[in-house]
Protein backbone atom coordinates (compact mmCIF):
# COMPACT_ATOMS: atom_id res chain seq x y z
CA UNK A 1 0.00 0.00 0.00
CA UNK A 2 1.47 3.40 -0.83
CA UNK A 3 1.31 6.25 1.67
CA UNK A 4 -1.58 7.93 -0.07
CA UNK A 5 -3.75 4.82 -0.05
CA UNK A 6 -2.82 4.48 3.59
CA UNK A 7 -4.07 8.02 4.21
CA UNK A 8 -7.27 7.70 2.24
CA UNK A 9 -8.51 4.33 3.47
CA UNK A 10 -12.04 3.33 2.67
CA UNK A 11 -13.25 4.08 6.18
CA UNK A 12 -11.93 7.64 5.90
CA UNK A 13 -13.62 8.23 2.58
CA UNK A 14 -16.82 6.70 3.87
CA UNK A 15 -16.91 8.96 6.93
CA UNK A 16 -16.00 11.96 4.76
CA UNK A 17 -18.84 11.34 2.34
CA UNK A 18 -21.35 10.23 4.97
CA UNK A 19 -20.32 11.93 8.20
CA UNK A 20 -22.10 10.57 11.29
CA UNK A 21 -23.73 12.66 13.97
CA UNK A 22 -24.11 15.80 11.89
CA UNK A 23 -26.25 18.59 13.27
CA UNK A 24 -26.70 20.66 16.37
CA UNK A 25 -27.89 20.06 19.92
CA UNK A 26 -29.80 22.41 22.16
CA UNK A 27 -30.77 22.46 25.80
CA UNK A 28 -29.32 23.11 29.24
CA UNK A 29 -27.04 20.05 29.33
CA UNK A 30 -25.42 20.98 26.00
CA UNK A 31 -21.98 22.52 25.67
CA UNK A 32 -20.59 23.70 22.35
CA UNK A 33 -17.20 24.88 21.14
CA UNK A 34 -15.83 26.01 17.79
CA UNK A 35 -12.43 25.15 16.43
CA UNK A 36 -10.48 26.64 13.50
CA UNK A 37 -7.42 25.59 11.63
CA UNK A 38 -5.99 29.00 10.73
CA UNK A 39 -3.67 27.41 8.19
CA UNK A 40 -6.30 26.02 5.92
CA UNK A 41 -9.64 27.44 6.96
CA UNK A 42 -11.13 24.21 8.32
CA UNK A 43 -13.89 24.91 10.83
CA UNK A 44 -15.71 22.61 13.20
CA UNK A 45 -18.34 23.11 15.86
CA UNK A 46 -18.93 20.39 18.41
CA UNK A 47 -21.99 20.04 20.64
CA UNK A 48 -21.87 17.63 23.55
CA UNK A 49 -24.71 16.73 25.86
CA UNK A 50 -23.50 15.74 29.27
CA UNK A 51 -25.68 14.06 31.82
CA UNK A 52 -24.08 13.14 35.10
CA UNK A 53 -20.56 12.58 33.87
CA UNK A 54 -21.62 10.75 30.73
CA UNK A 55 -21.46 12.20 27.20
CA UNK A 56 -24.90 11.09 26.15
CA UNK A 57 -24.97 12.79 22.77
CA UNK A 58 -22.68 14.59 20.34
CA UNK A 59 -23.35 16.50 17.13
CA UNK A 60 -21.02 18.20 14.69
CA UNK A 61 -21.22 20.97 12.10
CA UNK A 62 -18.51 22.63 10.02
CA UNK A 63 -16.50 22.39 6.86
CA UNK A 64 -13.19 20.75 6.22
CA UNK A 65 -11.10 18.25 4.37
CA UNK A 66 -11.59 14.49 4.36
CA UNK A 67 -9.21 14.06 7.27
CA UNK A 68 -10.76 16.58 9.64
CA UNK A 69 -14.30 15.59 8.78
CA UNK A 70 -13.75 11.86 9.03
CA UNK A 71 -11.80 12.35 12.23
CA UNK A 72 -14.75 14.25 13.72
CA UNK A 73 -17.19 11.63 12.53
CA UNK A 74 -15.16 8.69 13.87
CA UNK A 75 -14.63 10.54 17.12
CA UNK A 76 -18.34 11.12 17.58
CA UNK A 77 -19.01 7.40 17.23
CA UNK A 78 -16.24 6.46 19.61
CA UNK A 79 -17.18 8.71 22.49
CA UNK A 80 -20.95 8.58 22.64
CA UNK A 81 -21.94 7.01 25.93
CA UNK A 82 -18.47 7.29 27.50
CA UNK A 83 -17.73 9.07 30.75
CA UNK A 84 -15.76 12.32 30.60
CA UNK A 85 -12.75 10.57 32.11
CA UNK A 86 -12.91 7.83 29.47
CA UNK A 87 -13.17 10.42 26.72
CA UNK A 88 -10.16 12.32 28.02
CA UNK A 89 -8.13 9.15 28.16
CA UNK A 90 -9.14 8.32 24.60
CA UNK A 91 -8.18 11.79 23.37
CA UNK A 92 -4.75 11.37 24.84
CA UNK A 93 -4.32 7.85 23.42
CA UNK A 94 -5.56 9.04 20.02
CA UNK A 95 -3.03 11.85 19.96
CA UNK A 96 -0.32 9.40 20.84
CA UNK A 97 -1.40 7.18 17.97
CA UNK A 98 -0.96 9.98 15.47
CA UNK A 99 2.26 11.05 17.15
CA UNK A 100 1.19 14.40 18.56
CA UNK A 101 1.62 14.07 22.27
CA UNK A 102 5.05 14.49 23.79
CA UNK A 103 5.71 11.18 25.45
CA UNK A 104 7.36 11.45 28.84
CA UNK A 105 10.10 8.90 29.47
CA UNK A 106 9.72 5.58 27.70
CA UNK A 107 7.33 5.89 24.76
CA UNK A 108 4.38 3.62 25.41
CA UNK A 109 3.58 1.54 22.37
CA UNK A 110 0.00 2.01 21.24
CA UNK A 111 -2.04 -1.03 20.41
CA UNK A 112 -3.94 -0.18 17.27
CA UNK A 113 -6.49 -2.90 17.93
CA UNK A 114 -7.99 -0.97 20.85
CA UNK A 115 -8.86 1.92 18.51
CA UNK A 116 -11.32 0.09 16.32
CA UNK A 117 -12.24 2.17 13.27
CA UNK A 118 -10.28 5.13 14.62
CA UNK A 119 -7.10 3.28 13.71
CA UNK A 120 -7.83 4.19 10.10
CA UNK A 121 -6.57 7.69 10.89
CA UNK A 122 -3.12 6.40 11.72
CA UNK A 123 -1.97 6.89 8.11
CA UNK A 124 -1.85 10.61 8.81
CA UNK A 125 1.47 10.29 10.67
CA UNK A 126 3.30 10.25 7.36
CA UNK A 127 1.77 13.61 6.44
CA UNK A 128 2.78 16.04 9.19
CA UNK A 129 0.74 18.94 7.76
CA UNK A 130 -2.40 16.86 7.96
CA UNK A 131 -2.00 15.92 11.63
CA UNK A 132 -3.54 19.30 12.52
CA UNK A 133 -6.57 18.38 10.41
CA UNK A 134 -6.99 15.12 12.31
CA UNK A 135 -6.62 16.70 15.76
CA UNK A 136 -8.86 19.73 15.20
CA UNK A 137 -12.11 18.01 16.27
CA UNK A 138 -10.41 16.35 19.24
CA UNK A 139 -8.97 19.60 20.55
CA UNK A 140 -12.34 21.25 20.08
CA UNK A 141 -14.01 18.42 21.95
CA UNK A 142 -11.59 18.92 24.85
CA UNK A 143 -12.54 22.60 24.99
CA UNK A 144 -16.22 21.67 25.10
CA UNK A 145 -15.60 19.20 27.94
CA UNK A 146 -13.55 21.77 29.84
CA UNK A 147 -16.42 24.22 29.39
CA UNK A 148 -18.87 21.65 30.70
CA UNK A 149 -16.76 20.90 33.77
CA UNK A 150 -16.14 24.58 34.48
CA UNK A 151 -19.78 25.35 34.70
CA UNK B 1 -2.66 30.10 -30.31
CA UNK B 2 0.52 31.35 -28.68
CA UNK B 3 0.97 28.04 -26.93
CA UNK B 4 3.90 27.01 -29.11
CA UNK B 5 5.87 30.01 -27.93
CA UNK B 6 4.98 29.06 -24.38
CA UNK B 7 6.95 25.86 -24.51
CA UNK B 8 9.96 27.44 -26.12
CA UNK B 9 10.38 30.17 -23.57
CA UNK B 10 10.11 27.79 -20.62
CA UNK B 11 12.34 25.17 -22.24
CA UNK B 12 15.15 27.63 -22.67
CA UNK B 13 14.84 29.25 -19.27
CA UNK B 14 14.27 26.20 -17.12
CA UNK B 15 17.91 25.13 -17.32
CA UNK B 16 18.87 28.39 -15.59
CA UNK B 17 16.99 27.24 -12.49
CA UNK B 18 18.98 24.64 -10.54
CA UNK B 19 15.96 23.34 -8.64
CA UNK B 20 14.60 21.78 -11.82
CA UNK B 21 17.82 19.82 -12.28
CA UNK B 22 18.18 18.78 -8.64
CA UNK B 23 18.63 15.02 -8.60
CA UNK B 24 16.50 14.78 -5.49
CA UNK B 25 13.76 15.93 -7.83
CA UNK B 26 14.35 13.08 -10.21
CA UNK B 27 10.77 12.15 -9.47
CA UNK B 28 8.28 14.25 -11.45
CA UNK B 29 8.30 17.88 -10.40
CA UNK B 30 5.70 20.32 -11.66
CA UNK B 31 6.02 23.55 -9.74
CA UNK B 32 2.76 25.47 -9.92
CA UNK B 33 3.07 27.63 -6.82
CA UNK B 34 5.05 30.67 -7.94
CA UNK B 35 2.33 32.99 -6.64
CA UNK B 36 3.39 31.83 -3.18
CA UNK B 37 7.11 32.04 -4.00
CA UNK B 38 9.08 31.72 -7.21
CA UNK B 39 12.24 29.70 -7.81
CA UNK B 40 15.66 31.35 -8.36
CA UNK B 41 17.96 31.31 -11.37
CA UNK B 42 21.67 30.49 -11.00
CA UNK B 43 22.64 34.12 -11.65
CA UNK B 44 20.86 35.24 -8.47
CA UNK B 45 22.51 32.53 -6.37
CA UNK B 46 25.92 33.29 -7.89
CA UNK B 47 25.55 36.99 -7.26
CA UNK B 48 24.76 36.44 -3.59
CA UNK B 49 27.59 33.94 -3.24
CA UNK B 50 30.04 36.32 -4.89
CA UNK B 51 28.86 39.13 -2.65
CA UNK B 52 29.53 37.14 0.53
CA UNK B 53 32.86 35.77 -0.73
CA UNK B 54 34.29 39.01 -2.03
CA UNK B 55 32.38 42.14 -1.11
CA UNK B 56 30.70 41.87 2.29
CA UNK B 57 30.93 44.59 4.90
CA UNK B 58 28.24 46.63 6.64
CA UNK B 59 26.78 49.43 4.55
CA UNK B 60 26.83 53.19 5.14
CA UNK B 61 29.26 52.82 8.04
CA UNK B 62 32.86 52.08 7.10
CA UNK B 63 35.19 54.41 5.23
CA UNK B 64 37.35 51.51 4.06
CA UNK B 65 37.16 50.22 0.51
CA UNK B 66 35.21 47.05 1.21
CA UNK B 67 32.49 48.95 3.07
CA UNK B 68 32.23 51.36 0.18
CA UNK B 69 31.94 48.46 -2.23
CA UNK B 70 29.13 46.86 -0.22
CA UNK B 71 27.34 50.21 0.03
CA UNK B 72 27.72 50.64 -3.72
CA UNK B 73 26.17 47.21 -4.39
CA UNK B 74 23.28 47.88 -2.03
CA UNK B 75 22.51 51.33 -3.43
CA UNK B 76 22.82 50.10 -7.02
CA UNK B 77 20.13 47.53 -6.29
CA UNK B 78 17.89 50.28 -4.94
CA UNK B 79 18.30 52.39 -8.08
CA UNK B 80 17.77 49.37 -10.32
CA UNK B 81 14.50 48.48 -8.61
CA UNK B 82 13.41 52.11 -8.85
CA UNK B 83 14.09 52.17 -12.61
CA UNK B 84 12.39 48.79 -13.00
CA UNK B 85 9.07 50.23 -11.80
CA UNK B 86 9.49 53.63 -13.46
CA UNK B 87 10.27 55.70 -10.33
CA UNK B 88 11.22 59.31 -11.10
CA UNK B 89 13.85 59.44 -8.38
CA UNK B 90 15.10 55.84 -8.05
CA UNK B 91 17.80 56.67 -5.49
CA UNK B 92 15.35 58.19 -2.99
CA UNK B 93 11.96 56.62 -3.56
CA UNK B 94 12.68 52.97 -2.76
CA UNK B 95 12.70 51.80 0.87
CA UNK B 96 13.96 48.26 1.36
CA UNK B 97 11.90 46.19 3.78
CA UNK B 98 11.67 42.53 4.74
CA UNK B 99 8.78 41.80 2.32
CA UNK B 100 5.59 43.34 0.93
CA UNK B 101 3.88 42.81 4.27
CA UNK B 102 6.40 45.00 6.07
CA UNK B 103 6.11 47.61 3.31
CA UNK B 104 2.33 47.80 3.85
CA UNK B 105 2.76 47.99 7.63
CA UNK B 106 5.22 50.81 7.04
CA UNK B 107 2.67 52.74 4.97
CA UNK B 108 -0.08 52.20 7.53
CA UNK B 109 2.07 53.30 10.45
CA UNK B 110 4.17 55.89 8.61
CA UNK B 111 1.52 57.55 6.45
CA UNK B 112 -1.77 56.47 8.02
CA UNK B 113 -0.73 57.73 11.43
CA UNK B 114 0.03 61.19 9.98
CA UNK B 115 -3.07 61.41 7.80
CA UNK B 116 -5.92 59.73 9.65
CA UNK B 117 -8.13 60.99 12.48
CA UNK B 118 -10.95 59.24 14.36
CA UNK B 119 -13.54 60.65 11.93
CA UNK B 120 -11.55 59.66 8.79
CA UNK B 121 -12.44 56.89 6.35
CA UNK B 122 -10.22 54.68 4.25
CA UNK B 123 -11.34 52.48 1.38
CA UNK B 124 -10.04 48.94 0.83
CA UNK B 125 -11.35 46.10 -1.33
CA UNK B 126 -12.82 42.78 -0.26
CA UNK B 127 -10.20 40.95 -2.32
CA UNK B 128 -7.17 42.24 -0.39
CA UNK B 129 -4.55 39.90 1.02
CA UNK B 130 -4.36 40.01 4.83
CA UNK B 131 -1.18 42.06 4.34
CA UNK B 132 -3.28 44.97 3.05
CA UNK B 133 -6.04 44.50 5.63
CA UNK B 134 -4.58 43.77 9.03
CA UNK B 135 -2.04 46.66 9.16
CA UNK B 136 -4.98 49.04 8.63
CA UNK B 137 -7.03 47.23 11.27
CA UNK B 138 -4.17 47.56 13.74
CA UNK B 139 -3.97 51.28 12.99
CA UNK B 140 -7.74 51.50 13.30
CA UNK B 141 -7.48 50.13 16.84
CA UNK B 142 -4.91 52.82 17.60
CA UNK B 143 -6.72 55.77 15.98
CA UNK B 144 -10.35 54.78 15.49
CA UNK B 145 -11.12 55.71 11.84
CA UNK B 146 -13.62 53.80 9.63
CA UNK B 147 -12.84 51.28 6.91
CA UNK B 148 -15.10 50.94 3.84
CA UNK B 149 -14.78 48.08 1.38
CA UNK B 150 -15.28 47.80 -2.36
CA UNK B 151 -17.01 44.48 -3.08
CA UNK B 152 -16.40 42.22 -6.07
CA UNK B 153 -18.89 40.41 -8.30
CA UNK B 154 -19.35 36.78 -9.35
CA UNK B 155 -16.67 37.25 -12.02
CA UNK B 156 -14.20 38.45 -9.41
CA UNK B 157 -14.26 42.04 -10.69
CA UNK B 158 -14.52 45.05 -8.38
CA UNK B 159 -18.00 46.55 -8.19
CA UNK B 160 -17.51 50.25 -8.75
CA UNK B 161 -21.08 51.54 -8.44
CA UNK B 162 -20.49 53.47 -5.23
CA UNK B 163 -16.90 54.33 -5.99
CA UNK B 164 -17.33 58.09 -6.13
CA UNK B 165 -19.31 58.30 -2.91
CA UNK B 166 -16.84 56.06 -1.09
CA UNK B 167 -13.81 57.92 -2.42
CA UNK B 168 -15.40 61.24 -1.54
CA UNK B 169 -15.08 60.46 2.16
CA UNK B 170 -11.84 58.42 1.95
CA UNK B 171 -8.35 59.71 2.66
CA UNK B 172 -6.63 56.54 1.45
CA UNK B 173 -7.54 53.89 -1.12
CA UNK B 174 -5.75 50.57 -0.59
CA UNK B 175 -6.01 48.17 -3.52
CA UNK B 176 -4.14 45.21 -4.90
CA UNK B 177 -2.95 45.43 -8.50
CA UNK B 178 -3.67 41.73 -8.89
CA UNK B 179 -5.59 39.33 -6.66
CA UNK B 180 -3.57 36.37 -5.42
CA UNK B 181 -6.74 34.22 -5.35
CA UNK B 182 -8.91 35.33 -8.27
CA UNK B 183 -6.10 36.50 -10.53
CA UNK B 184 -8.10 39.67 -11.18
CA UNK B 185 -6.17 42.61 -12.61
CA UNK B 186 -7.77 45.68 -11.07
CA UNK B 187 -8.22 48.89 -13.13
CA UNK B 188 -5.77 50.77 -10.96
CA UNK B 189 -4.95 53.65 -13.36
CA UNK B 190 -8.61 54.60 -13.41
CA UNK B 191 -8.99 54.08 -9.66
CA UNK B 192 -5.99 56.33 -9.00
CA UNK B 193 -7.34 59.08 -11.22
CA UNK B 194 -10.69 58.96 -9.42
CA UNK B 195 -9.06 58.77 -6.00
CA UNK B 196 -6.96 61.84 -6.74
CA UNK B 197 -10.03 63.73 -7.99
CA UNK B 198 -11.48 63.15 -4.54
CA UNK B 199 -8.25 63.94 -2.75
CA UNK B 200 -7.43 60.37 -1.63
CA UNK B 201 -3.99 58.78 -1.81
CA UNK B 202 -3.56 55.35 -3.39
CA UNK B 203 -1.64 52.54 -1.69
CA UNK B 204 -1.17 49.66 -4.13
CA UNK B 205 -0.20 46.09 -3.31
CA UNK B 206 2.09 44.98 -6.15
CA UNK B 207 3.18 41.64 -4.65
CA UNK B 208 1.54 39.60 -7.43
CA UNK B 209 1.54 42.08 -10.29
CA UNK B 210 5.11 43.39 -10.40
CA UNK B 211 6.71 39.94 -10.94
CA UNK B 212 4.56 39.36 -14.03
CA UNK B 213 3.86 42.69 -15.75
CA UNK B 214 5.78 45.71 -16.94
CA UNK B 215 5.18 48.18 -14.10
CA UNK B 216 5.19 51.95 -14.39
CA UNK B 217 4.17 53.78 -11.23
CA UNK B 218 3.49 56.97 -13.19
CA UNK B 219 1.16 55.25 -15.56
CA UNK B 220 -0.59 53.46 -12.67
CA UNK B 221 -0.84 56.81 -10.93
CA UNK B 222 -0.46 55.26 -7.47
CA UNK B 223 1.22 57.01 -4.55
CA UNK B 224 2.70 54.00 -2.76
CA UNK B 225 3.52 50.52 -4.04
CA UNK B 226 4.47 47.46 -1.99
CA UNK B 227 6.67 44.82 -3.64
CA UNK B 228 8.20 41.56 -2.48
CA UNK B 229 11.39 40.03 -3.88
CA UNK B 230 10.82 36.30 -3.43
CA UNK B 231 7.93 36.16 -5.87
CA UNK B 232 10.12 37.63 -8.64
CA UNK B 233 13.18 35.35 -8.66
CA UNK B 234 14.91 37.24 -5.83
CA UNK B 235 15.80 35.86 -2.38
CA UNK B 236 13.40 35.74 0.56
CA UNK B 237 13.90 38.37 3.25
CA UNK B 238 13.69 41.45 1.08
CA UNK B 239 10.83 43.59 -0.18
CA UNK B 240 10.34 47.25 -0.88
CA UNK B 241 8.06 50.20 -0.56
CA UNK B 242 8.06 52.69 -3.39
CA UNK B 243 6.45 56.05 -2.68
CA UNK B 244 6.75 59.46 -4.28
CA UNK B 245 9.42 61.44 -2.49
CA UNK B 246 6.97 64.06 -1.13
CA UNK B 247 5.06 61.25 0.52
CA UNK B 248 8.14 59.62 2.00
CA UNK B 249 9.16 63.06 3.31
CA UNK B 250 5.78 63.45 5.02
CA UNK B 251 5.79 59.96 6.54
CA UNK B 252 6.86 59.27 10.10
CA UNK B 253 9.55 56.71 10.76
CA UNK B 254 8.18 53.32 11.77
CA UNK B 255 11.09 51.28 13.06
CA UNK B 256 13.71 53.10 15.12
CA UNK B 257 17.40 52.30 15.53
CA UNK B 258 20.72 52.75 13.82
CA UNK B 259 20.94 53.98 10.24
CA UNK B 260 17.54 55.72 10.28
CA UNK B 261 18.78 58.75 12.25
CA UNK B 262 20.94 61.72 11.46
CA UNK B 263 21.33 62.69 15.13
CA UNK B 264 20.40 61.25 18.51
CA UNK B 265 20.54 63.20 21.74
CA UNK B 266 19.35 62.08 25.14
CA UNK B 267 16.21 64.15 24.67
CA UNK B 268 15.33 63.04 21.17
CA UNK B 269 16.44 62.23 17.62
CA UNK B 270 16.51 63.72 14.15
CA UNK B 271 15.59 61.26 11.42
CA UNK B 272 17.89 60.58 8.51
CA UNK B 273 17.04 61.62 4.97
CA UNK B 274 14.75 59.53 2.77
CA UNK B 275 14.87 56.66 2.09
CA UNK B 276 17.26 55.90 4.95
CA UNK B 277 14.95 57.22 7.65
CA UNK B 278 12.84 54.08 7.15
CA UNK B 279 15.66 51.56 7.12
CA UNK B 280 16.53 50.94 10.74
CA UNK B 281 19.40 48.56 11.45
CA UNK B 282 21.59 46.53 9.12
CA UNK B 283 19.63 45.91 5.93
CA UNK B 284 19.43 42.75 3.77
CA UNK B 285 22.52 43.55 1.66
CA UNK B 286 23.16 40.21 -0.05
CA UNK B 287 19.43 39.93 -0.71
CA UNK B 288 19.48 43.35 -2.39
CA UNK B 289 22.37 42.18 -4.57
CA UNK B 290 20.36 39.05 -5.42
CA UNK B 291 17.31 41.13 -6.27
CA UNK B 292 19.45 43.29 -8.57
CA UNK B 293 20.51 40.13 -10.45
CA UNK B 294 16.89 38.92 -10.58
CA UNK B 295 15.89 42.22 -12.20
CA UNK B 296 18.65 41.74 -14.79
CA UNK B 297 17.29 38.30 -15.53
CA UNK B 298 13.70 39.52 -15.87
CA UNK B 299 14.80 42.39 -18.11
CA UNK B 300 16.78 40.08 -20.35
CA UNK B 301 13.77 37.83 -20.84
CA UNK B 302 11.53 40.89 -21.12
CA UNK B 303 8.48 41.63 -18.99
CA UNK B 304 6.25 41.65 -22.03
CA UNK B 305 7.41 38.19 -23.05
CA UNK B 306 6.72 37.04 -19.50
CA UNK B 307 3.17 38.42 -19.38
CA UNK B 308 2.40 36.97 -22.82
CA UNK B 309 3.76 33.62 -21.73
CA UNK B 310 1.71 33.67 -18.48
CA UNK B 311 -1.41 34.59 -20.42
CA UNK B 312 -0.98 31.92 -23.09
CA UNK B 313 -0.40 29.30 -20.42
CA UNK B 314 -3.33 30.45 -18.27
CA UNK B 315 -5.61 30.31 -21.24
CA UNK B 316 -4.30 26.84 -22.18
CA UNK B 317 -4.90 25.71 -18.58
CA UNK B 318 -8.44 27.06 -18.46
CA UNK B 319 -9.38 25.35 -21.70
CA UNK B 320 -7.77 22.04 -20.71
CA UNK B 321 -9.38 22.05 -17.27
CA UNK B 322 -12.76 22.82 -18.74
CA UNK B 323 -12.46 20.30 -21.56
CA UNK B 324 -11.19 17.42 -19.45
CA UNK B 325 -13.02 18.04 -16.18
CA UNK B 326 -16.08 19.92 -17.47
CA UNK B 327 -18.67 20.41 -14.70
CA UNK B 328 -16.49 18.61 -12.18
CA UNK B 329 -14.34 21.73 -11.83
CA UNK B 330 -15.21 25.30 -10.94
CA UNK B 331 -12.67 27.99 -11.79
CA UNK B 332 -12.85 31.27 -9.88
CA UNK B 333 -12.09 34.71 -11.23
CA UNK B 334 -12.68 36.64 -14.47
CA UNK B 335 -13.63 34.65 -17.57
CA UNK B 336 -12.10 37.43 -19.69
CA UNK B 337 -8.47 36.34 -19.99
CA UNK B 338 -7.28 39.94 -20.50
CA UNK B 339 -8.57 40.79 -17.03
CA UNK B 340 -6.54 38.19 -15.18
CA UNK B 341 -2.98 37.17 -14.44
CA UNK B 342 -1.43 33.71 -14.20
CA UNK B 343 -3.24 32.54 -11.07
CA UNK B 344 -6.00 29.93 -11.16
CA UNK B 345 -8.07 29.09 -8.10
CA UNK B 346 -10.47 26.23 -8.49
CA UNK B 347 -12.73 23.78 -6.73
CA UNK B 348 -12.98 20.12 -7.65
CA UNK B 349 -16.49 18.77 -7.01
CA UNK B 350 -16.77 17.13 -3.57
CA UNK B 351 -13.01 16.97 -3.03
CA UNK B 352 -11.66 19.36 -0.44
CA UNK B 353 -8.71 21.52 -1.65
CA UNK B 354 -6.47 19.93 1.00
CA UNK B 355 -7.16 16.52 -0.39
CA UNK B 356 -6.70 17.82 -3.94
CA UNK B 357 -3.27 19.19 -3.06
CA UNK B 358 -2.35 15.95 -1.28
CA UNK B 359 -3.18 13.76 -4.25
CA UNK B 360 -1.51 16.22 -6.64
CA UNK B 361 1.66 16.03 -4.56
CA UNK B 362 1.74 12.30 -5.16
CA UNK B 363 1.92 13.15 -8.88
CA UNK B 364 4.71 15.68 -8.28
CA UNK B 365 2.36 18.60 -8.88
CA UNK B 366 2.87 21.42 -6.38
CA UNK B 367 -0.18 23.65 -5.83
CA UNK B 368 -1.33 25.71 -2.90
CA UNK B 369 -4.44 24.79 -0.92
CA UNK B 370 -6.06 26.93 1.73
CA UNK B 371 -7.43 30.41 2.25
CA UNK B 372 -4.43 32.14 0.64
CA UNK B 373 -4.28 34.76 3.40
CA UNK B 374 -7.51 36.27 2.14
CA UNK B 375 -10.22 35.07 4.54
CA UNK B 376 -12.71 37.90 3.86
CA UNK B 377 -12.44 37.08 0.15
CA UNK B 378 -12.99 33.37 0.81
CA UNK B 379 -16.09 34.15 2.88
CA UNK B 380 -17.38 36.25 0.01
CA UNK B 381 -16.79 33.32 -2.38
CA UNK B 382 -18.61 31.10 0.10
CA UNK B 383 -15.78 28.59 0.44
CA UNK B 384 -13.40 27.76 3.26
CA UNK B 385 -10.50 27.08 0.97
CA UNK B 386 -9.53 26.72 -2.68
CA UNK B 387 -6.74 24.99 -4.53
CA UNK B 388 -4.59 27.34 -6.60
CA UNK B 389 -2.20 26.76 -9.48
CA UNK B 390 0.00 29.66 -10.59
CA UNK B 391 2.34 30.07 -13.54
CA UNK B 392 5.66 31.74 -14.22
CA UNK B 393 8.25 31.90 -16.96
CA UNK B 394 9.60 28.38 -16.33
CA UNK B 395 6.22 26.64 -16.63
CA UNK B 396 4.86 25.12 -19.80
CA UNK B 397 2.07 22.89 -21.14
CA UNK B 398 3.62 19.81 -19.56
CA UNK B 399 2.93 21.32 -16.13
CA UNK B 400 -0.68 21.97 -17.07
CA UNK B 401 -1.10 18.48 -18.53
CA UNK B 402 0.27 16.93 -15.34
CA UNK B 403 -2.12 19.08 -13.32
CA UNK B 404 -5.09 17.90 -15.36
CA UNK B 405 -4.14 14.20 -15.10
CA UNK B 406 -3.58 14.50 -11.36
CA UNK B 407 -6.93 16.22 -10.89
CA UNK B 408 -8.66 13.43 -12.78
CA UNK B 409 -6.97 10.96 -10.46
CA UNK B 410 -8.04 12.92 -7.37
CA UNK B 411 -11.59 12.99 -8.67
CA UNK B 412 -11.59 9.24 -9.28
CA UNK B 413 -10.15 8.54 -5.86
CA UNK B 414 -12.93 10.39 -4.08
CA UNK B 415 -15.75 9.19 -6.32
CA UNK B 416 -15.10 5.49 -6.50
C1 LIG C 1 -1.46 40.04 -3.02
C2 LIG C 1 -0.40 39.80 -1.99
N1 LIG C 1 -0.07 40.78 -1.14
C3 LIG C 1 0.87 40.62 -0.21
C4 LIG C 1 1.55 39.44 -0.08
C5 LIG C 1 2.57 39.33 1.01
O1 LIG C 1 3.84 39.07 0.53
P1 LIG C 1 4.98 38.74 1.57
O2 LIG C 1 4.54 37.52 2.30
O3 LIG C 1 6.18 38.50 0.75
O4 LIG C 1 5.09 39.92 2.46
C6 LIG C 1 1.25 38.38 -0.93
C7 LIG C 1 1.95 37.09 -0.86
O5 LIG C 1 1.64 36.16 -0.21
C8 LIG C 1 0.24 38.57 -1.91
O6 LIG C 1 -0.10 37.57 -2.73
Amino acid sequence: MNDLDDLYREIILDHYKNPRNQGILEGPAVHAEEGFNPLCGDEVKIYVKIEGDIVTDIKITGQGCSISRSSASLMSQAIKGCSIEEVKALVSRFKRMIAVEEVQGEPEPVDLREFGELAALQGVVKFPVRIKCATLPWNTLMLALDGAQAG
Amino acid sequence: MASVEVTNLANELRKDFPIFADIRNSRPFYYLDSAASSQRPMSVLDTMDRYYRHSHANVHRGVYGLAEEATGIYEAARRHLGRFIGARDPAHEIVFTKNATEALNLVAQGLGRVLLKPESHILLTEMEHHANLVPWMILQEQIGFSIDYLPFDAEGLLVLENLDALLERADILGVTLMSNVLGTLNPVSMLSRKAHEHGALVVADGAQFVPHFQTDVDQLGVDCLAITGHKMLAPTGIGALWARSEILEAMQPFLGGGEMISDVRLDGFTPNEIPHKFEAGTPPIAEAAGWDAALDYLETVGMEAISNHDRALTSYAISQLQDRLDERIKIFGPSDITKRGGVLSFELADVHPHDVAQVLDQHGVCVRAGHHCAKPLMRELGVGATARASFYLYNDEADVDALVEALLDAYRMFHS
